[in-house]
């Protein structure tokens, strides 16, 4: 009994300290609770990476990669995709300065190389499309499509988050709160630049052997 | 004010993210020289582009998304390091079992 009184009298003396320490552990939990989604994340690529490896000799008679996939088309957007992960970095950094115009200026970029990218992505698709190699082709086309395509989608709501982050930022500058969300969202886009790396090389590099 | 120091956000410098952006464009680079002058063939040229994969996947983790400055204790390096083992797992136990049902047929 006595300790127990002893205990909640001391927390009656730091609670407004322990308020703005639970505030900072709630923001600290949400990244690590976003560093567990990207690990997730990390076994739905592990799955369609390992689909893609075995099945990317099942043409079925029809075109291979090495016939689809276009050198300058792919490391074009391999370099689009580094360079947009790089100015993300370059965001957070201008953020933990308290600079948001330059914050929201480094989000745009990043978010207009990322749509080049998506936009690279649709533009190689529907030619493969029109050249009958689709999903339904064959074994490694269904393998591809689904992978690359999977990739595509991240970076696609990706950009639709990263806009909304913008318009949060516009409105109510940085905050505790608005930090996470950059600091989570530029976690995010290195993510899927590191998962492109593999794409990179398991699927396009290997593909044009 | 002690609060700030100690946030997850507070941290990377130019010279960080410079660097790692620098060392990936070496590391894109060299794979995409020795895929097209075809100077290695096969399996060696297949080891050596994926270990290049890994090494920058690791700058970037270390570079770009600074694995090592997050607070004590790093539950998320203990998740990232268990996803990889099971990522592995799952990649090489594919390639492994459907290679061995090649050689059957």
């Amino acid at each position: 009994m006595a300790h127990t009184a002893v205990h909640q009298a001391s927390r009656g003396q730091t609670a407004a300290h322990a308020h703005a320490a639970e505030h900072h552990d709630q923001e600290g939990l949400k990244i690590l609770g976003f560093w567990i989604f990207l690990v997730t994340d990390c076994l739905l690529f592990g799955t369609l990476f390992a689909a893609y490896v075995v099945l990317r000799t099942h043409t079925d008679g029809g075109p291979n990669g090495k016939e689809l996939f276009e050198v300058p088309g792919f490391v074009a957007e391999t370099f689009i995709l580094l360079t947009s992960s790089f100015t993300s970095g370059l965001a957070a950094l201008a953020m933990n300065q308290g600079k948001r115009n330059q914050l929201l200026g480094w989000l745009a970029v990043t978010a207009l190389l990322g749509a080049c990218f998506v936009g690279f992505e649709v533009s190689e698709f529907a030619k493969m499309a029109g050249e009958g190699a689709t999903i339904s082709r064959s074994a490694f086309l269904s393998a591809f499509f689904t992978l690359v395509g999977t990739h595509g989608l991240h970076v696609s709501l990706g950009l639709v988050w990263m806009t909304a982050i913008m318009l949060q930022l516009r409105r109510r500058g940085i905050t505790a709160v608005t930090r996470r969300k950059v600091f989570v969202i530029s976690l995010y886009w290195h993510f899927l630049d590191a998962v492109w790396i593999f794409l990179f090389t398991v699927v396009y590099l290997m593909g044009v052997m | 004010m002690e609060h700030e120091t100690t946030q997850t956000h507070a941290h990377g410098s130019v010279k960080s993210y410079v660097t790692g952006f620098a060392l990936s464009i070496v590391l894109t680079i060299i794979p995409i020289v020795l895929v097209l002058s075809h100077a290695l063939a096969g399996k060696p040229l297949i080891v050596t582009i994926v270990l290049l994969a890994v090494l920058q996947f690791l700058i970037q983790l270390f570079f770009f998304m600074h694995v090592r400055e997050g607070e004590q204790p790093r539950y998320n390096v203990m998740a990232l390091i268990l996803g990889c083992v099971i990522v592995f797992t799952i990649v090489a136990g594919s390639m492994w079992i459907m290679s061995f049902n090649a050689a059957v047929q």
